[in-house]
């Protein structure tokens, strides 16, 4: 659709408002600094890089008119409405420093009213669905929202959360861990079984389809669903400890989705996955029945990159992650920081906070740019995923806290001594980390000695360090925040 | 076997040293100090047998560690775990646990599968010594030894 935004010096001061034609946003109503947001107003931040000659607060302006009732021109209609409630109302342009070409953020708010209870999929579609494809913007990215305690209230949240999760495996005061099943692709049902069996038995707690993997000919669902439980169960048997593997229930329509869900709890799975190109709509009718049969609920987060990593463009994946809790799903995938995906370490503990805590105020230093209060809305356990492995230990409990699951793909499979050692060697690992970080040592700076004591009990942990030791992923950020100059360094 | 229940199960038997760090470290954050024993390790049984109260006025990680010697002494040979629990509004749930005995002989489990249509399984993880009655399921008057290894 052709937007003219009316540049400043052709306003014409005595144009009646209801004049059919063409007048700037910023006369239409949609730029009000004199406004005060409300607690139950809907808060966004946006990211503008507007084309050149075009004008911050008009740019502001478009945005918000764009995102809530506006067309390009005026329209006779909306005199049928209370507008001034329905519209959104751009309060606040700020530049952003040091950015060429010049960036601003722009501050909306948006009543309450317009939004659908509890639909993730309104919500969205009312801010992003519209507004990003404008001319008149080189580049748009929503940095963060505010939910109103309100809407929160409206929404189911993650079906489980943190504390009901530990409380169902049993375990308590240390990283979760897990790993993908590798290769990617190409596995058996049979054979796919027995990686499951020995990274479970060797002492992960968790082990996980990857994305790709649904029902494809090498590997049907159903087939594969009855040999992970069968190893599921069989390291249960070994260990004494509850685990899981995440069946995948992705699938091409909801029908089918529930039909891999249902057999997955029909044959004693504690938990399935999902990935995020199911769609937000998909995902709630997943998170309802994940609450209704008490099984978890894991989110890949499939195909965000393409939207949420470049800092001019796009969408915050601290956004996702709070349309995420509102849908909710019990995992997410978050950032790993040291590993082998992208990631700012500051920006990534602000995705995590996000996820868990109760409550956000607003921190620069995390990419926080709102209070968001969750009203007890349970937590999402964030999953570090992507070239970790034993050796970074001390970096991750530093960088990501306790309330995360851990996942070590080639991290546990590539262990020169086999897939159960490298389970083993990772469990070690962060047992040892954790009893020394309680014991009140300096973990960060001793994490390779305490690695090392705990080696002398393990031929596991020893090799895995010996193997693994020196790698590390350190390629500056493409996605940092505005505080800092220059990306944190991630060692 | 090894039943890898509880925080620190894949290390060493901790230390008596060690068992009081970890209590202080639930202390230094107001967390209780709770001791249960069970001679049932099924890990869906979540109710196991508790020392005392828990004391949500803990100060002093040696008392807590006294709790842990008395409890051996009158069950040697059960299994018996420490949880430090946070009571905080937003959690309310257990912060650490870990156990601090168990029996020598540690029989383990066998999976029993009922076969029902569709390749379907029914599995039931059967604890060898839940084939005894309470108090009879492990040998009398034996613990590792702390202090040693």
């Amino acid at each position: 659709m052709e937007v003219a935004i009316a540049m400043a010096g052709t306003v014409e001061k005595e144009r009646p408002r209801w004049l059919a034609g063409v007048i700037p946003y910023k006369t239409m109503g949609y730029w009000r600094p004199d406004y005060e947001p409300e607690d139950t107003d809907v808060l966004a931040a946006f990211r503008l890089t507007p084309q050149d000659m075009v004008d911050p607060e008009e740019a502001g302006a478009a945005v918000a008119g764009e995102s809530s009732t506006a067309t390009w021109t005026v329209v006779w209609t909306d005199r049928l409405t209370a507008h001034e409630n329905y519209q959104g109302k751009c309060y606040k342009v700020v530049p952003v420093p040091n950015t060429n070409p010049p960036q601003y953020m722009a501050y909306i708010a948006y009543k309450l009213d317009l939004f659908e209870e509890g639909s993730v999929p309104n919500l969205t579609s009312s801010i992003i669905g519209n507004v990003f494809g404008f001319k008149a913007l080189k580049a748009l990215r929503l940095e963060d929202m505010r939910i109103p305690t309100q809407y929160v209230k409206t929404f189911q949240g993650p079906p489980h959360g943190i504390i009901n999760e530990r409380e169902m495996l049993n375990k308590y005061g240390r990283p979760l861990l897990g790993a993908t099943i590798k290769p990617k692709l190409g596995l058996s049902p049979r054979n796919y079984g027995r990686v499951v069996y020995e990274a479970l038995r060797g002492g992960l707690d968790f082990t996980k389809d990857d994305e790709n993997i649904n029902s494809q000919p090498f590997n049907r669902w159903r087939e594969r669903s009855l040999y992970c439980i069968e190893a599921v169960r069989r390291s249960e048997e070994m260990t004494g400890e509850i685990k899981g593997h995440y069946i995948n229930v992705t699938a091409a329509t909801m029908e089918e989705m529930y039909r891999r869900a249902e057999f997955a709890k029909e044959i004693g799975s504690n938990i399935v996955m999902i990935d995020l190109t199911i769609g937000f709509t998909a995902m709630g009718s997943m998170s309802k029945w994940a609450r209704e049969n008490t099984l978890l609920l894991h989110l890949h987060r499939a195909g965000h990159a393409t939207y949420t990593r470049q800092k001019t463009h796009g969408v915050n994946f601290r956004v996702l992650s709070t349309w995420c809790r509102l849908i909710g799903v019990d995992h997410i995938h978050a950032g790993t920081v040291v590993g082998k995906l992208e990631g700012d370490p500051k920006a990534i503990r602000g995705y995590y906070d996000r996820l868990r805590e109760d409550f956000n105020p607003v921190d620069p230093e995390r990419g926080f740019y709102f209070d968001q209060d969750w009203c007890h809305m349970p937590g999402i356990m964030p999953v570090a995923s992507g070239g970790i492995h034993a050796g970074q230990m001390h970096q991750l409990l530093h960088y990501l806290g306790e309330d995360v699951v851990l996942q070590f793909g080639g991290g546990t499979i590539g262990h020169p001594m086999g897939v159960s050692a490298g389970a083993e060697a990772n469990r070690l690992a962060v047992e040892a980390m954790i009893q020394a970080r309680n014991e009140g040592r300096d973990y960060m700076k001793e994490g390779p000695d305490i690695l090392k004591k705990a080696a002398k009990h393990s031929a596991a942990l020893a090799s895995a360090l010996d193997v693994w030791g020196d790698i590390t992923f350190d390629f500056q950020s493409t996605d940092t925040l505005d505080t800092v100059e220059t990306p944190t360094a991630s060692r | 076997m090894h039943v890898t229940q509880g925080t620190f199960s894949y290390l060493p038997a901790l230390s008596e040293d060690e068992i009081k760090a970890q209590i202080q470290y639930g202390i230094d954050q107001s967390w209780a100090v709770a001791i249960e024993f069970t001679d049932d390790i099924h890990p869906r049984n979540v109710y196991w047998e508790m020392w005392g109260f828990p004391d949500f006025d803990a100060k002093d990680a040696a008392a807590g560690l006294f709790e842990v010697n008395r409890c051996r002494e009158a069950y040697p040979s059960h299994y018996i775990r420490v949880t430090l629990y946070n009571p905080k509004l937003t959690k309310q749930t257990t912060g650490l646990q870990f156990i601090v005995n168990r029996p020598t002989n540690e029989p383990g489990f066998t999976l029993n599968r009922t076969e029902v249509n569709d390749r379907v399984i029914h599995y039931t993880l059967h604890p060898y010594a839940s084939e005894k009655p309470h108090g009879e399921r492990y040998q009398e008057g034996a613990y590792p030894d702390y202090h040693g290894n």
